[in-house]
């Protein structure tokens, strides 16, 4: 029974992680998906918003959503003019040379932010009321942080979905990731379309950002690294420029990582992730939920 | 006909002899100290590393991110055999070079099926695990790192190792074979209906290429003193490949060039620690964005094409030269 | 024995089938056309023959030996090579290249004797690069060996595919729409130019082409595929009359009308 225990509470803890790197993943599948460019800087996004709702809350002491809105729109931002500046100018580049912009970029973004805040870590202040549910006799519980993470999680996925379906932009972006030529033809405007992605998937690191600050209650300019590779891993294992895909994946991810913490050896956590990510690859190149392309000869 | 012998050919060795000969003698002078002579290992081994990259990306198209991990294969191992098997330093290092070309083809053959991002996020895989396994292997010192590596490199073993690295590399791609490899990188489906078995070649490619990756590590170990897991990671990998891209994909000269070039902005760039890295990644922003074919292209440096430079501009055939 | 027989042939993409029961024999030393509108399964064929798919059903047999199983590049050293239909030369690379990429099988020399420039390497590489020129003077492109081959026009890199199949050494060659893109002139002189290299290098030859009056012109026998089914088969004289192909051919014309 004790095992049982303790399966529910790494079962919670995982789906934390999980959708951390859901949040991250869904915007590294759909810039993959538009530009098929592995976008390295969104790690580093996912930092910024981190930051950006550590002053926030520590020096203009706003709440949780203001700060999550903030940092949400400060990423968005953020994300827009990266794609202007830098990737926009490589659009027909070759793909590698968008590669070391990418990893330019987020060198760029950590570094900028070691010159001006330091390479420490900075705690980050307590927003949330001290909840604590608990069940079985308290061995098993689930925080407020957590149904927090849950709750903003599930809304964000949704809404994600909602916009990509129903909505023009969603469209567009969906018609020019499957064919930009034809979209063009069909008057999409492949610069907006195109912006709105990295519009949308800022968003979402700013705000995977805000809640790993508040899991984890820390924050540095080097934390986007990490779990910025493992979140596109996740994007690789659902099926990249799939969005059920990256959200399948990023849970996986955290779920299998929670428990290879808890029940092996917490250093290999890293090595773990990334070996599935081979087996997976040699098995289904195309990812969970990806199709097999045929190349036409 | 052309022979090995030639006069271009006899040029260039006495150009080598002479680049060497002077830096050996600035170095018996006392004008290049220490702190020169641990720059122009790292320039030497940076060659190693980005010509050999190259063979891999550039010329076999390839793309991977996982190079340090081959690296960090002869590394280890060749600081193992001479610090605690005792063997001839030589043997070791030929031994881990050898140790990471096995490891390249072993990773080759299930992985190559994958092609482009896929690849380079499996090999990315790869790097990561050897060095969360080196870090958990108490053996090799875990995340201490291991010690007490005699520096038996200098100059003279350095300087030849990148010079034989670049020939064989060089001699390998103007061949029948390296046409093959270079073949793969342009049109698989065209490569394999002419009879180029394109899986022999990518094996042969990141076996060769993983050889010298392993060459590199091992010399990186007897110079340093000490390896540490972290050393070989993620960012060591894209290093390399800035270098290859950056000098251009399918030059080997360009490689030479960028990694002389990277290695010595780094060295100027140490005097502003505190911004260093903005700086290099602002560079590397700014040569993508103005010349994403690398300083070279796919072109390569000869006398030649500084005379023809202004004029016109052709393309390197890949004669047997 | 025939030199390539083709028993009863199937491909089924997911459920669709591409060919259906296809039954050919290719004697040695003929020139033999493979006709049909668009989408009747001839570029399939020539993917099943050259081993790009495997057959769902039904065996090749090629100079005795089964095909099953084999990979494209061994299927090519048994002496089968291609050109392809939206052209696939090695875009970046010379002229020359090109050609001499197609040589590697024969290549002679080992990776050492390439590092260590020894053991023949280079008399053979500049036999190879002879060879290959003169292979290219045939198609009157040994002038431009050293460009980039797709910098060349349109029909020059179709010729460019032939020489680069050529230079594999095929026993049989397939030639995929070789005239596409090319005026009545150019297609004239290639269609004697097919039959030129087919006695100068002992070949046979398996074409696809849309042009009725080359493949009228210069085959010897006709399939005629509709469907995924050879729907006809036989000379020049006899397909021109067979109500099938007509019907098969207006039916296609009348739709464009």
């Amino acid at each position: 029974m004790e095992q049982f225990y303790v399966f529910l509470q790494q079962l919670i803890n995982g789906v934390s992680l999980g959708s951390i790197y859901a949040l991250i993943a869904l915007g590294y599948t759909m810039v993959y998906g538009i530009i098929k460019l592995i976008n390295f800087a969104h790690g580093d996004i996912y930092m910024m918003g981190a930051f950006i709702a550590y002053f926030s809350v520590s020096y203009f002491h706003l709440g949780f959503l203001s700060a999550l809105l903030i940092s949400m729109a400060a990423c968005t931002v953020l994300g827009v003019l990266i794609e202007r500046i830098a990737y926009k100018p490589l659009r027909g580049a070759t793909r590698i040379a968008a590669l070391i912009t990418a990893i330019g970029m987020s060198f760029f973004l950590e570094y900028v932010m070691v010159f001006f805040v330091g390479a420490q870590s900075r705690a980050f202040p307590n927003v949330l009321p001290a909840l604590r549910i608990e069940f079985f006799g308290g061995k098993v519980f689930i925080t407020g942080k957590e149904l927090l993470i849950y709750g903003v999680t599930l809304f964000l996925v949704v809404l994600l979905q909602f916009i990509v379906r129903k909505t023009k932009t969603g469209k567009a972006m969906r018609a020019v990731a499957f064919d930009r030529e034809a979209a063009m033809l069909m008057g999409i405007n492949i610069d907006y379309t195109i912006s709105a992605t990295f519009a949308l998937g800022s968003a979402l690191a700013g705000a995977a950002g805000v809640l790993v600050g508040i899991y984890y209650s820390a924050v540095n300019p080097l934390m986007g690294m990490t779990p910025g590779l493992k979140a596109f891993v996740a994007a690789v294992l659902g099926g990249i420029g799939i969005i059920p895909g990256a959200a399948l994946g990023g849970m996986l991810m955290g779920l299998i990582e929670t428990f290879v913490i808890a029940y092996g050896q917490s250093t290999y956590r890293d090595a773990v992730a990334f070996a599935i990510l081979i087996l997976i690859l040699l098995v289904k190149p195309s990812g969970i939920l990806g199709t097999n392309v045929r190349e036409k000869v | 006909m052309k022979k090995l012998l030639s006069k271009k050919n006899l040029a260039i060795l006495l150009g080598v002899l002479l680049l060497y000969g002077v830096i050996q003698a600035l170095i018996s002078l006392g004008v290049l100290r220490t702190f020169h002579q641990v720059n122009l290992i790292t320039i030497c081994i940076s060659v190693i590393m980005a010509v050999s990259l190259n063979l891999i990306t550039g010329f076999t198209g390839q793309l991977t991110l996982g190079h340090a991990g081959f690296m960090a294969v002869g590394a280890y191992f060749s600081a193992v055999m001479t610090v605690k098997w005792g063997m001839y330093f030589p043997v070791s290092i030929f031994c881990g070079a050898v140790l990471a070309a096995v490891s390249g083809a072993l990773i080759g053959l299930p992985t190559l099926r994958l092609k482009g991002d896929y690849l380079a996020i499996a090999t990315l895989g790869f790097g990561e695990v050897i060095r969360v396994v080196l870090l958990n292997t108490k053996y090799v010192g875990g995340a201490a790192g291991l010690f007490g590596i005699p520096r038996l490199m200098n100059w003279t073993w350095v300087f030849f190792a990148a010079v034989i690295t670049v020939v064989v590399i060089r001699n390998l791609l103007w061949s029948s074979y390296g046409r093959a490899c270079i073949s793969v990188r342009e049109d698989e489906v065209a490569a394999e209906l002419m009879g180029i078995d394109i899986t022999h070649y990518k094996v042969l490619a990141f076996s060769v290429g993983a050889f010298f990756a392993g060459l590199g590590g091992g010399i990186y170990a007897h110079y340093f003193y000490g390896l540490q897991p972290g050393t070989f990671g993620f960012m060591k990998s894209i290093d390399y490949l800035v270098m290859v891209v950056l000098g251009g994909l399918g030059s080997v000269t360009g490689s030479i060039l960028a990694a002389v070039v990277l290695t010595l902005i780094n060295v100027v760039l140490q005097q502003f620690s505190a911004i260093r890295m903005i700086l290099y990644a602002l560079l590397l922003i700014l040569i993508m964005i103005f010349r994403p074919q690398g300083l070279m292209g796919s072109k390569e440096a000869s006398l030649e094409l500084f005379r023809k430079l202004g004029r016109r501009s052709g393309h390197g055939s890949l004669g047997s030269k | 024995m025939a030199l390539l027989e083709v028993n009863n042939v199937s491909k089924v993409f997911g459920g669709l089938s591409a060919v259906t029961n296809v039954k050919m024999k290719i004697e040695k030393g003929e020139l033999v056309g493979l006709i049909g509108p668009n989408g009747a399964g001839k570029t399939t064929i020539f993917n099943l023959l050259t081993g790009v798919y495997p057959t769902t059903e039904g065996a090749i047999l090629f100079d005795g030996e089964n095909l099953a199983g084999r990979k494209p590049s061994a299927i090519n050293r048994l002496g089968l090579a291609r050109t392809f239909q939206n052209i696939r030369l090695f875009g970046n690379l010379t002229v020359l290249d090109n050609v001499r990429i197609a040589y590697h099988s024969h290549v002679k020399y080992g990776l050492a004797s390439a590092i260590l420039r020894a053991g023949g390497f280079y008399q053979e590489e500049s036999s190879m690069a002879q060879k290959a020129e003169d292979l290219l003077k045939i198609f009157n492109l040994d002038h431009k060996k050293q460009e980039i081959a797709k910098s060349l026009p349109y029909g020059e890199q179709r010729r460019l595919e032939i020489v680069r199949a050529l230079a594999s050494k095929p026993k049989f060659l397939l030639l995929d729409e070789p005239a596409a893109g090319m005026n009545p002139q150019e297609t004239t002189e290639l269609m004697e130019l097919i039959q030129e290299i087919r006695d100068k290098f002992d070949l046979t030859i398996l074409l696809i082409e849309h042009d009725m009056s080359l493949v009228m012109g210069c085959c010897q026998r006709i399939y005629v595929l509709e469907y995924g089914r050879i729907i006809a088969q036989g000379v020049p004289e006899e397909i021109k009359s067979n109500p099938k192909v007509i019907e098969a051919y207006l039916g296609e014309e009348v739709s464009y009308a």
